[in-house]
């Protein structure tokens, strides 16, 4: 591994994410919310989702964790936002193939947008949690849990 | 003063075969000398059959080899009565094997259990959990200052229905090295309580004489001493071994078999059921005689050599803080640090691309994370392979760590 793999790692968006998070608060007029939990290593963080009709009209989050985990779910809360929950609940997936490398059609990738720094984690398989939790969080707000584990929702990835 | 390894790198296959990787992961698992993984090849080219079983010579050989494994770590664990070390997959199913047969059987509602906040889960959960089920009472001895065990709010704790303390002789998060004569003064002084200690951080480091140590009961880790995974051990006072019931039942724990009853089989094989990790035990007697020919006093002044250094160079850096005592000689080889601003497991990940192998996170050890008011924290942990040039790597690493995340 090389500084170009952690370059694309720790992308100038993921630092910048992570230094000043985007809609960093809780959220008391929230439709649901849910909190992530990655016992290995000990981030937590909590989902607050505004739903209107059947759109996302709001996202915010809290918790502590790493630059990977804290960045990604500053980036969900903006790229989800203004989604139907069917186009919300697809960029889920897309997004869980990113992590893990197995999304590689370019078209898709450019169409993600600030989304697209997340990538060099597929190249990181101990860190493809850090980068999930919040989408798992995410999700599961949406299904109406109001926890969920990477453990349980994320097989370890095998490297 | 440049600190050149105690034990060649070409001594370690793994190391040697990746001559720019520097591990400073060894309290997490140590990397085995050649020595280990060529015994354990021996045993299975030469003398696998299943032991205290069949008639023939080769079931005989297997026999002696588990027999004189034993004999051999009881020796480098200053244990005289061999058959009261137990063979184990390591501390974990030690300190279960304790809080199940023992804890079951002894410790009852109204009892209480006394641990510290610097334990690792498998010397904290095992007790936690036997006094959920017994309706016993938990207690936790906090912190004193600088990486220590409160001691005065420990012997505030332990009273006449204390039924066991368990505490760790080196904590595995901060390193530091506790003062288990005290300890076991302070129980001895209030009851009757079973004192049981964690050695998993001690033995690969520390001469541990165990018979010296005064406690009931002393659990260690061979893959921490170089020894393969899956085999450690649980030395226990020979009474006591014998009057508590047995851990697992099995093949080789009985005595005689009656179809509504069993009797069981003396120590160790009482405890012991099933067909034993005789590739483990052997391995880790190899380890033992690795360790030996090093001499452990010799292993324990390089790392507090090597510790000392990195403590200081990592302490002299501008945003890093080290967590624990500031004294290198009162801890084991684990400098235990975090970085302004930036996540440990970050630190982890830019430190794993330098080629340095670091533990982030809890280190099995939430209850100490939170009293110290961090997430998780990095370690780095030396061990016989380690040298001079790792520390500064590590630290060169650090720095650029630093420099990535300003």
């Amino acid at each position: 591994m090389t500084d170009a793999t952690l370059d694309a790692l720790y992308q100038e968006v993921i630092l910048d994410h992570n230094r000043r998070p985007r809609n960093f608060h809780a959220m008391p007029a929230a439709s649901c919310s849910a909190d992530g939990k990655n016992p290995n290593c000990g981030d937590q963080l909590t989902i607050w989702v505004r739903v209107e009709g059947d759109r996302v009209a709001e996202l915010s989050f809290q918790g502590v964790g790493c630059a990977i985990s804290k960045a990604s779910a500053s980036l969900l809360t903006e790229a989800v936002k203004g989604k139907t929950r069917a186009e919300a609940e697809a960029l889920f997936e897309t997004m869980h193939r990113v992590f893990t490398g197995a999304e590689t059609d370019p078209t898709v990738l450019k169409g993600l947008g600030p989304l697209r720094a997340l990538s060099g984690v597929s190249k990181f398989p101990m860190r493809v949690k850090c980068a999930s939790l919040a989408w798992h969080a995410f999700k599961a707000a949406l299904d109406g849990a109001d926890s969920v584990s990477t453990e349980a929702a994320a097989p370890a990835p095998v490297s | 003063m440049s600190l050149a390894p105690l034990a060649p790198r070409s001594d370690f296959p793994l190391l040697a075969a990746a001559p720019a990787l520097t591990y400073l992961d060894s309290a997490a698992t140590a990397q085995k000398p050649r020595a280990v993984l060529d015994t354990i090849t021996g045993y299975y080219t030469w003398a696998n059959a299943n032991p205290h079983r069949g008639a023939y010579a080769l079931a005989a050989t297997a026999t002696q080899a588990y027999h004189d494994a034993r004999a051999r770590v009881a020796r480098f664990l200053g244990v005289a009565d061999a058959d009261t070390l137990l063979f184990t997959r390591g501390t974990t199913e030690a300190m279960n094997l304790i809080a199940t047969a023992w804890g079951r059987a002894m410790v009852g509602a109204g009892d209480n259990i006394v641990v510290t906040r610097m334990e690792h889960h498998a010397n904290f959960v095992p007790w936690q959990q036997l006094a959920l089920a017994v309706g016993a009472e938990f207690r936790i001895a906090e912190l004193g200052p600088a990486g220590t065990i409160d001691l005065a709010h420990l012997e505030a704790l332990v009273d006449a229905r204390t039924k066991v303390v368990a505490f760790g002789h080196v904590s595995n998060a901060l390193g530091t090295i506790h003062p288990v004569a005290e300890l076991v003064r302070i129980v001895r002084a209030a009851g009757s309580a079973l004192v049981v200690c964690d050695g998993a951080q001690a033995v690969p480091h520390l001469r541990t004489w165990v018979d010296t140590l005064g406690v009931d009961a002393y659990a260690f880790s061979g893959h921490k001493m170089g020894g393969p995974m899956g085999i450690g051990g649980l030395v226990m006072r020979r009474a006591i071994l014998e009057a508590m019931p047995p851990y697992q039942f099995g093949g080789d724990m009985i005595e005689w078999v009656e179809d509504r009853t069993s009797t069981w089989n003396v120590l160790p094989h009482k405890f012991e059921a099933g067909t034993p990790n005789v590739e483990g035990a052997v391995a880790l007697a190899a380890a033992c005689d690795y360790l030996d020919g090093l001499g452990m006093d010799a292993v324990r002044a390089h790392e507090v050599a090597l510790t000392a250094e990195a403590m200081a160079a990592l302490g002299a850096l501008p945003g890093v803080t080290l967590h624990g005592g500031p004294d290198a000689a009162a801890r084991s080889g684990v400098v235990s640090f975090t970085l302004d601003g930036v996540h440990p497991h970050d630190v982890a990940t830019a430190l794993d691309v330098a080629g340095v192998c670091v533990r982030a996170g809890h280190h099995c050890a939430q209850p100490l994370m939170r009293a110290l008011g961090v997430p998780a924290t990095v370690r780095a942990s030396f061990w016989v392979y380690n040298t001079s040039e790792d520390v500064a790597r590590l630290v060169r690493a650090v720095r650029e760590t630093q420099a990535r995340f300003a």
